[in-house]
């Protein structure tokens, strides 16, 4: 199979985010959890519908967020609004996620 | 920056500059505030471009912008996993040097629009997101706040035009959180050919001719929603997209029903050899009219996605966001010449107009669809499935005789749905959602 099938048929999610343009503000994540005693359901189910993939299992069953890769749809903050685990503001001007052709 | 402005736009997509392009033009002193490095670097759509919309508010547009193809035919697929049972609508009567609808992409095309409104005479400032509005004692919206330093930025009246995730005008409590029911998230990569293989693979004429093909069905894996392929340039665009809530409840994710679609039989040939440039997500107003916020209040307006104007039924959204963005500069020119503070009790003139117009008729024509699709997912897994069953059996040539594959025809769709007096209710529940 060559590059260019796997291209059309999909593949992992650094491969898919490696086309994006991002401008990251280092030291400065626009998304954050507020851990709770257990991560809620709306939580954990983010770690399967974050478009980015930037929910992920720690080592020891929490869930973590990465948000470099993110889009800035909004996805997790509007699943998330009723447990109060996300803080979320959009990066400061210029940074994040850059479309090239939206 | 201590300058009073007349007007303060927040966000530069299809309504903010709509907005900022009919008050520049009317002689208001405005500034459009983005968060982007240039208009468009943080706008996500399909996309269409409607030209009535457009048209209404730089007559000449087809002279300058950057269009990509102009929709020429329009397809419908059923999708089921295997198959697929289709419609298309073909017009060359669009063939009259000004076609009705285009594809674009929105980085390109927001950068020209943002380029007609400064040459229009309003300010854009960029790289700056606006983090709150400024209220006055009496509650009355008067500025904004922004990630720059220099304190506040004054103005009478600010335009909300920040897109369906605007989190300003929930901050400031002028609107309500949306709900995962009433958003869509979308997901779409744009993959590039040389502009012969579009034309070829989708039987295009005229050099500039595109298709749109619009999907249901299987793709979306029972969840309320529906998947895109357009045809751009010298790319296509694909995409599906399903309410948020039935993503957190399947947990599917987005991108492997997206890497589903593109395996499907009748997309692999489509997308052969492509080269995948670019992957977003965002999200779609999908509430309908229920949905739609308070949309004036004292100094300020909400236009375009953030006021959930989008007609979900026949996936328009860009000519609603120009549509409201456009009237409510209008109305507060209007205003201003009149010498009328923007009132919430003034601002009733832009009420007024919106409601007079397509958008409000369309959005409470479909009132009811949006509930009907969330209580009725069937229309989207049950159906397109059992249509294709039918065609494949009617259509095989296998020694039985027509009348009897017409029987088991009939008998399977009402199967699938465990009898014809569900058949028969959903059929009415859809005549009744779409009066």
């Amino acid at each position: 199979m060559s590059d260019k099938q796997d291209a059309a048929e999909g593949g992992r999610m650094e491969e898919r985010l490696y086309q994006n343009r991002y401008q990251v503000d280092e030291g400065r994540p626009h998304v954050k959890i507020h851990p709770q005693a257990e991560d809620s359901p709306e939580l954990q189910a983010l770690m399967a519908i974050c478009p980015a993939g930037c929910y992920r299992p720690t080592e020891n069953g929490r869930v973590e967020v990465v948000a470099d890769g993110c889009m800035e749809c909004g996805s997790c903050r509007i699943v998330c609004q009723e447990t109060g685990e996300i803080e979320w503001a959009y990066p400061r001007g210029g940074y994040g996620i850059l479309f090239k052709f939206g | 920056m201590s300058e009073h402005f007349d007007a303060i736009v927040v966000g530069a997509g299809p309504s903010g500059n709509a907005c900022a392009y009919t008050m520049a033009k009317a002689g208001m002193n405005v500034l459009q505030i983005d968060r982007g490095e240039y208009p468009g670097s943080k706008n996500v759509q399909g996309a269409i471009l409607y030209s009535d919309a457009l048209e209404r508010i730089i007559p000449d547009f087809r002279d300058s912008a950057p269009l990509e193809r102009h929709v020429s035919e329009l397809r419908f697929w059923m999708l089921s996993e295997t198959s697929n049972t289709s419609a298309s609508h073909r017009n060359d009567g669009f063939e009259d040097g000004k076609p009705d609808r285009y594809t674009i992409l929105r980085a390109p095309f927001d950068k020209w629009f943002s380029k007609k409104v400064r040459e229009a005479g309003a300010v854009l400032i960029t790289e700056t997101t606006v983090v709150d509005l400024v209220k006055n004692d009496k509650g009355k919206v008067i500025g904004v706040l922004t990630d720059r330093e220099g304190g506040p930025i004054y103005a009478d009246v600010v335009v909300l035009a920040e897109g369906v995730n605007g989190v300003v005008g929930q901050r400031a409590k002028l609107r309500p959180e949306l709900k995962p029911q009433h958003v869509a998230l979308a997901v779409k990569e744009t993959h590039f050919f040389p502009e012969e293989v579009i034309r070829e693979r989708f039987n295009l004429q005229g050099e500039d001719d595109g298709v749109v093909i619009e999907v249901l069905g299987s793709v979306t894996s029972g969840m309320v929603g529906t998947a895109f392929l357009y045809t751009n340039k010298e790319s296509i665009s694909i995409g599906v997209g399903c309410l948020l809530a039935d993503f957190a409840k399947t947990k599917i994710p987005p991108y492997e029903l997206l890497d589903r679609f593109k395996r499907h039989p009748a997309v692999v040939p489509l997308l052969r050899g492509g080269e995948m440039k670019e992957y977003v997500a965002h999200l779609i107003p999908e509430g309908g009219y229920d949905a739609i916020p308070n949309l004036t209040g004292d100094g300020w307006v909400i236009v375009g996605d953030a006021g959930q104007f989008v007609n979900a039924v026949h996936r328009e959204g860009s000519n609603l966001a120009m549509t409201t963005g456009r009237l409510a500069g209008e109305c507060l020119a209007e205003l201003k010449a009149q010498g009328l503070a923007p009132t919430n009790d003034n601002l009733k003139l832009f009420r007024d107009r919106l409601g007079e117009s397509f958008v409000m008729k369309d959005m409470k024509k479909y009132r009811k669809v949006p509930h009907l699709l969330e209580k009725n997912r069937q229309l989207f897994a049950t159906y397109p499935r059992a249509i294709n069953q039918v065609m494949q059996a009617y259509f095989r040539v296998d020694g039985m005789d027509k009348r009897s594959k017409e029987g088991i025809a009939l008998r399977n769709v009402a199967k699938a749905r465990g009898g014809w007096w569900s058949v028969a209710t959903d059929l009415v529940k859809v005549a009744r959602a779409w009066r």
